[in-house]
């Protein structure tokens, strides 16, 4: 049971952006994707998700087995169990937080089958007190107005309310203040299951000491470079992307 | 003569499964047949007892009427398409109103079950004037209503019973030659309400009439009367989904509301027609002093939809509202608006419009705020927003302000805005289709006009957004 990106590559229009994708998060762990602005990870997250921009070239991606690509729009991808926290949140101007996700519930439900008002608001507000956030939040539209760290945390709530079987973060922790990325962290963590993995995008080492990941992962120009234990993310800050280049251009040499 | 007074052969029984679009086989016991002439007329007034001043009233407009010219020189070319001759002036069933529900003929309750009305509002039938084709085929006064001295009754019986107060304003907030359909109502109206509440009386229940058409080519010609006597306070609903025909029919109703002194009147509508109604209605209230008039409107559906309901304020510190929110989806035009006519000092208008078109679909905004210069203290405050759904779809604003003086103030605001694709995007990555995803857009662009609306009203609007969203994506 996994998550696994099997050489994948996509364009946008002629343009290759992601050039031979290969990693495997495997069910239970946390794996974090580290790598230079226009290096493809959002990208990465987005063809995962099904954004119909981009035309998968070749590689499959397979959730427990079963090729994305072969499950059709974004939405049935969505209730298959994958998730996206966006590195930039859509507004939606007039449709409250509450009726959003309520929506995205019911739309896992069966025909004919309802929510149940009480225990759904009861299980809402018990996880935005988890996250902190006030419960007026509620009745406010989407993202409309909301801080970059309010938009964060509304999507880890989101990501808490749905459960999904494979959480893809792409950059959750930026915008985020010190007190909120720990709040934001604890979220994740509470979530750390053996039936659930995590593919963390982020640009900094400080949410891998909240968040531990099982695997780092370096992408540079469309390709994983490097993989390794969460010491590759220390190793990175430390010696910065032109070491990984040069190091993953020395097989090629030799 | 004899070939009109003929009934008609029953219509066939058509039933099709989609919500709005059913037909049941009725008994037209009355037919004035197709086309409009002196004759149609006379017919009109002698099925239904018509007083000689009504008589004469109606064949006046029907002059009119012919006089006027089509109004394509600013509205759609579309009106030439409408084929007078061809169209049904009357229909009835040709009883009396039903006094209880268990009168109401067993097929027509059927009808109101399809139509969606929710199991709770029945308690309210008791207030319900419902029209069925051009006669009301239920009207039954709530006993409290009653006996608070509120009238509430169809249009005939109100001009028969009470003519002491129908006369005195019928045909006055809306003169005959307003316009060429204003006129057309006017030589063979029938239905529609009329309401007469006493001074003082807060009507607590709203009153609600539910309308349909339900014969091809049957064209319906409501006339409603509201006046709410000094300090009393009304609110009256309507709500419209029709069947589908194959050709074209028309829709040509005139409400006129009289507030008098500090009386409040509220008029709610959410309308569904199927995508080959004309619906061109022409809707003026005016209010006495320190009185308010607010429109709340919904439409949805319809080939053509004309209305700009309106509020003369003829009395100091006299207030006008215009809430509205139309949908026009693929070969739909929606052309609505509002007018705010400015007559005396210290009136404050307030217009709220919200469109949304679809596809081919085409939002037109027209609107008038008149504030003439020897006024002052005067105030309109006009916001219009229009939504997109796809590259096809046409906005169009056509505001005009005319604030002669110095001592009054106007603020208009316009928006015109998409749903964009990251926006459908992310609600899908939440798993929302695309429809649900289209419609929760919708929804979320009108919903703080949607909670202007009664309850009730607000559940079914959503639910015909989602329906129209729906049938909107591929
Ligand atoms: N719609 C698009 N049109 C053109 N180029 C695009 C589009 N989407 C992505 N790209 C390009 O693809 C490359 C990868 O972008 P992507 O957003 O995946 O980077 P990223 O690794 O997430 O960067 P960051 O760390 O800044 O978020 C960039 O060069 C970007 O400009
Ligand atoms: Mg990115």
């Amino acid at each position: 049971m996994s998550l696994s990106i099997q050489n994948l590559t996509a364009n946008i229009g002629d343009l290759p952006i992601l050039k031979g994708i290969t990693l495997e998060v495997p069910k239970g762990e946390v794996h974090a994707i580290m790598g230079k602005n226009g290096s493809g990870k959002s990208t990465l997250a987005k063809i995962m998700a099904g954004h119909p921009d981009y035309t998968v070239t070749g590689g499959d991606v397979l959730m427990d087995g079963r090729s994305l690509f072969e499950i059709a729009g974004p939405d049935e991808r969505a209730r298959a169990g994958l998730f996206l926290a966006f590195q930039y949140p859509m507004e939606i101007p007039g449709v409250t937080i509450a009726n959003f996700i309520r929506a995205a519930i019911q739309s896992r439900l069966a025909e004919g089958e309802e929510l149940e008002a009480t225990d759904y608001y009861a299980n809402l507000y018990a996880k935005m007190d988890a996250l902190k956030i006030p419960r007026a939040f509620t009745s406010r539209s989407v993202n409309e107005g909301f801080s970059g760290g309010e938009k964060k945390r509304c999507e880890i709530l989101q990501m808490a309310m749905l459960e999904p079987k494979y959480a893809v973060l792409d950059e959750t922790d930026s915008g985020l203040d010190i007190d909120a990325l720990k709040i934001v962290s604890e979220g994740v963590n509470a979530l750390r299951s053996p039936d659930r993995g995590f593919l963390v995008i982020t640009h900094y080492q400080r949410l891998l000491d909240y968040i531990v990941p099982d695997r780092v992962h370096v992408m540079v120009d469309g390709r994983i470079a490097m993989s390794g234990d969460k010491n590759l993310a220390l190793e990175l800050e430390a010696r910065g992307y032109d070491w990984v280049t040069e190091t993953a251009a020395e097989p090629a040499l030799a | 003569m004899s070939a009109i007074l003929e009934p008609t052969a029953k219509p066939q029984i058509d039933i099709d499964r989609s919500v709005g679009d059913f037909r049941y086989d009725v008994d037209y016991s009355y037919d004035a047949g197709v086309g409009l002439n002196e004759a149609t007329i006379d017919y009109i007034c002698d099925v239904k007892k018509d007083p000689a001043w009504i008589r004469e009233f109606r064949k006046d407009a029907y002059r009119k009427f012919l006089e006027k010219p089509m109004p394509t020189h600013w509205a759609s070319h579309d009106l030439d398409n409408i084929v007078f001759e061809n169209i049904r002036y009357y229909l009835s069933q040709g009883t009396q109103a039903s006094r209880t529900w268990d009168d109401v003929p067993e097929e027509m309750k059927r009808t109101f079950e399809r139509l969606g009305i929710p199991e709770q509002e029945r308690k309210y039938l008791a207030g319900v004037e419902a029209q069925f084709d051009s006669e009301a085929a239920y009207s039954n006064i709530k006993a409290a209503v009653g006996e608070q001295g509120v009238i509430f009754v169809g249009s005939t019986e109100g001009l028969q019973k009470h003519p002491e107060i129908f006369r005195k304003w019928f045909g006055k907030v809306i003169p005959t030659g307003d316009n060429k359909f204003s006129a057309l109502n006017s030589a063979v109206f029938s239905g529609g309400s009329f309401i007469y509440v006493p001074p003082g009386v807060k009507v607590k229940h709203p009153l609600q009439a539910y309308f349909r058409i339900n014969a091809q080519n049957f064209g319906q010609f409501e006339r409603t009367l509201i006046i709410a006597d000094e300090g009393a306070e009304v609110m009256y609903m309507e709500g419209c989904t029709a069947p589908k025909f194959e050709t074209a029919t028309l829709h040509s109703a005139v409400v006129e509301l009289v507030a008098l002194k500090g009386a409040k009147i509220q008029y709610v509508t959410v309308q569904n027609w199927s995508a080959n109604v004309f619906n061109l209605v022409t809707k003026r209230g005016l209010a006495h002093e320190e009185a308010e008039i607010k429109w709340i409107d919904c439409n949805i559906g319809s080939r053509l939809t004309m209305k700009y309901p309106s509020v003369v304020m003829k009395g100091r510190k006299a207030r006008g509202e215009v809430i509205s929110i139309a949908l026009a989806n693929d070969g739909q035009h929606q052309d609505t608006g509002a007018k705010m006519i400015h007559a005396a000092d210290e009136t404050t208008s307030n217009v709220v419009s919200k469109s949304i078109s679809i596809g081919s679909g085409q939002a037109t905004y027209r609107g008038l705020v008149d504030i003439p210069p020897h006024h002052r203290g005067c105030r309109n405050n006009t916001e219009c927003d229009a939504l997109l759904i796809n590259t096809h779809s046409r906005t169009d604003t056509y505001p005009t302000i005319i604030t002669r003086g110095n001592r009054n103030a106007c603020q208009h605001e316009a928006s015109v805005s998409k749903v964009s694709a990251e926006q459908i995007f992310y609600m899908q990555q939440r798993g929302l289709n695309q429809g649900q995803a289209m419609s929760l857009a919708v929804n979320g662009f009108v919903n703080d006009l949607v909670r202007e609306f009664p309850m009730e009203y607000s559940v079914e609007l959503k639910r015909l957004i989602d329906l129209e969203m729906e049938g909107s994506v591929g």
